[in-house]
């Protein structure tokens, strides 16, 4: 379905333009930020863009900080606005109270993490560094996000909607988590229709009670124990039920010997590393998680089974492997290949990798 | 309201003061004597006496009024510590139409959300600013505010606020009526039924410039908290008068040019 809307001539546009501009034809209300780089130029596109476009409505306002943006997408979406903030680490740090808030009030959101190297103010340079801190809630309180992880600029637009379609379907905040690379990189992208995607009745919405209804309420407050459990379990079947949106990617799997897990950039980098590997007839094969909440657990210990190893490689030092080693359960050997600080393996170097550890499982199994 | 009541021996009553619908029937849990009940009833009485009950939203942050939506019957949206003022832009941006008034405590409002006041204010923010002074953080048991006074004793300042390590207490109200961006800011209180009426003025005054949009009004109520402050409440309207009013003298700190 997704294809036959796209009638658009292709366009040339930075990975943070497009998902901008994504935003805007997904008719978002409004937008909160505070500049941080590498994804400035998200609020700056919305900015130059949005008045120029006289049938858009759209708020874009700077905020003080990533505190008060956060605070200001959780009024906005308690009010039934289609609402997003971006930022990069350290500023999505600084937001995890309030987004810990927005899952407890089941507010639908999205928030866009362009990820730098950490940890502290660490360096701009592109990252997968706050893996955890996205898929395992990252404020306080037992709570998941639904995470996207684009791997191109097409995919940085595309998963506006999608998100945004999630995060109202489940009504919970939804998060992209590119990269730096992303970010910055510019590549061909064909951009999600113009109004594209329908907007969602909010009868839960604080938007001024009428006579014909009780006051509506937005709250993170249960005081009473009773009822914080309850609101708990409420949680935790829903996110029960977001794991039928569980997306993954596989190249060359069916008769892969050796499998690389990977997501994002890392994800494009291993394509490369599959293909130099069977021109040197290394059958290698790639999963590429596309939400990494829900994540493709399932799947992985389905390929776990037909392969020899699992090598997960990601822009850090070793976190997503954690879910692949919970997915694979000691079934084969799960290594790890990551760079960290903003540095990035290259497709030999992780080939190389590859054929290391063949060998020694070679040796192991003489 | 101006309903008539038949009484058994004939007699006809007439009503002329009732609860207003925008308050609903829970009691409130505020310690006896406490400020913050009077100033939930005055914006009450306003909206309803304004009729934008459907209109107007409310966001509580966290402090003893944290459970404002309890009691007033309007859509109302709890907010993070310090953060109500940020919550409130988020709603009026989307919703401008609407009444949107935020009701923080000093600990909230003049310590972790001072860049949040001081920001909302600047931008000229459409919305009505409700400041609830008792110069201490009430729901926490009674630890020194911003807004404590010198040599006020509180669970932190066990000896009485020292000013040369605790600082100073904060006339926050004073910074905010030199911002362009504030309309009409006033400092008030409840500590009687004269005052009470003052403030109520001042409320409907504030709705109705947030209704002509021009921007935000800011009213602070010099309020009490028994428990806090370890008074009868009868002691804290002495203490207020005595002391909290020399350093937050009441009246209008910036109002129109009409
Ligand atoms: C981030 C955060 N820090 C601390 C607290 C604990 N806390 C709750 S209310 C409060 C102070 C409340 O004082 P004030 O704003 O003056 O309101 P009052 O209770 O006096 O009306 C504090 C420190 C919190 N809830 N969240
Ligand atoms: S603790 Fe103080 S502010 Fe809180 S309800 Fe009691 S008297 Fe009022
Ligand atoms: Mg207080």
């Amino acid at each position: 379905m997704e294809k036959e809307m796209k009638t658009e001539e292709p366009r040339l546009m930075k990975g943070n333009e497009a998902l901008a501009e994504a935003a805007i034809r997904a008719n978002i209300d409004a937008y909160f930020g505070y500049p941080i780089t590498p994804q400035s130029e998200i609020i700056e596109y919305l900015m130059r863009e949005v008045p120029n476009r006289k049938d858009k409505k759209t708020i874009v306002l700077q905020a003080e900080s990533e505190v008060a943006s956060i605070n200001m997408v959780y009024g906005a979406a308690g009010a039934g606005a289609r609402v997003m903030t971006s930022s990069s680490s350290p500023g999505i740090s600084l937001m995890q109270e309030g987004i810990s808030y927005i899952a407890s009030a089941q507010l639908p959101c999205l928030i866009v993490n362009v990820v730098r190297g950490g940890p502290g103010l660490g360096t701009i340079q592109p990252s997968q560094g706050d893996y955890f801190q996205a898929t395992k809630g990252g404020g306080h309180g037992d709570y998941h996000l639904i995470v996207l992880a684009p791997s191109s600029v097409q995919e940085m637009a595309d998963f506006v909607f999608d998100a945004f379609r999630l995060a109202e379907k489940y009504r919970n905040p939804a998060m992209i988590l590119a990269d730096g690379a992303l970010g910055q990189m510019m590549e061909k992208v064909i951009l999600p229709p113009d109004g594209g995607l329908p907007k969602t009745p909010k009868p839960w919405a604080t938007t001024g009670k009428t006579k014909d209804r009780g006051h509506n309420i937005i709250t993170s407050l249960f005081i009473q124990p009773e009822e914080m459990e309850k609101v708990n379990l409420q949680l935790q079947k829903k996110y029960e039920e977001m794991q039928s949106e569980v997306r993954w990617e596989e190249f060359q799997t069916d008769d892969a010997e050796i499998l690389l897990v990977a997501f994002g950039l890392s994800a494009r980098i291993c394509q490369k590393v599959v293909d130099l590997g069977r021109e040197k007839g290394i059958k290698i094969g790639l999963l590429r998680p596309i939400t990494l909440y829900p994540f493709p657990y399932k799947r992985i210990a389905e390929l776990s089974e037909k392969v020899e190893f699992i090598l997960d490689v990601e822009m850090n030092a070793g976190q997503m492997v954690e879910d692949v080693r919970l997915a694979v359960e000691g079934k084969v050997p799960v290594y790890f290949k990551g760079r960290m600080g903003g540095m990035i393996s290259t497709p030999e170097e992780i080939l190389q990798e590859v054929e290391a550890i063949h060998e020694k499982q070679n040796v192991l199994h003489d | 309201m101006n309903e008539k009541l038949l009484l058994d021996d004939g007699t006809e009553l007439e009503q002329v003061y009732c609860r207003p619908d925008t308050l609903t029937d829970v009691p409130y849990h505020y310690c006896p004597g406490c400020g913050h009940s009077v100033v939930h009833n005055v914006l009450m009485e306003v909206v309803d006496e304004l009729d934008i009950q459907d209109k107007t939203i409310g966001v509580a942050p966290v402090g003893c009024s944290v459970f404002a939506y309890h009691y007033m019957n309007i859509d109302m949206q709890e907010a993070a510590h310090g953060r109500a003022s940020a919550v409130a832009t988020g709603i009026k941006r989307v919703l401008p139409d609407k009444l949107v008034f935020s009701y923080q405590g000093d600990g909230d409002l003049a310590a972790i959300g001072t860049a949040e006041t001081i920001h909302t204010v600047n931008r000229g923010e459409n919305i009505l600013i409700v400041f609830i002074n008792n110069g201490i953080y009430g729901m926490t048991g009674g630890q020194m505010a911003p807004t404590t006074l010198p040599g006020m004793v509180t669970s932190t300042s066990p000896y009485g606020r020292d000013v040369h390590m605790a600082g100073y207490p904060l006339k926050i109200t004073d910074l905010v009526a030199q911002l362009p961006g504030a309309y009409y800011v006033t400092r008030q209180s409840v500590h009687n039924p004269n005052a009470v009426r003052k403030l109520k003025k001042a409320v409907t005054k504030a709705f109705e410039y947030q209704m002509q949009n021009k921007g935000t009004c800011f009213i602070e109520v010099v309020s009490n908290c028994p428990s806090g402050w370890k008074m009868t409440p009868v002691e804290t309207i002495k203490y207020l008068e005595d002391v909290m009013f020399q350093y937050y003298p009441l009246g209008d700190l910036k109002v129109p040019k009409e």
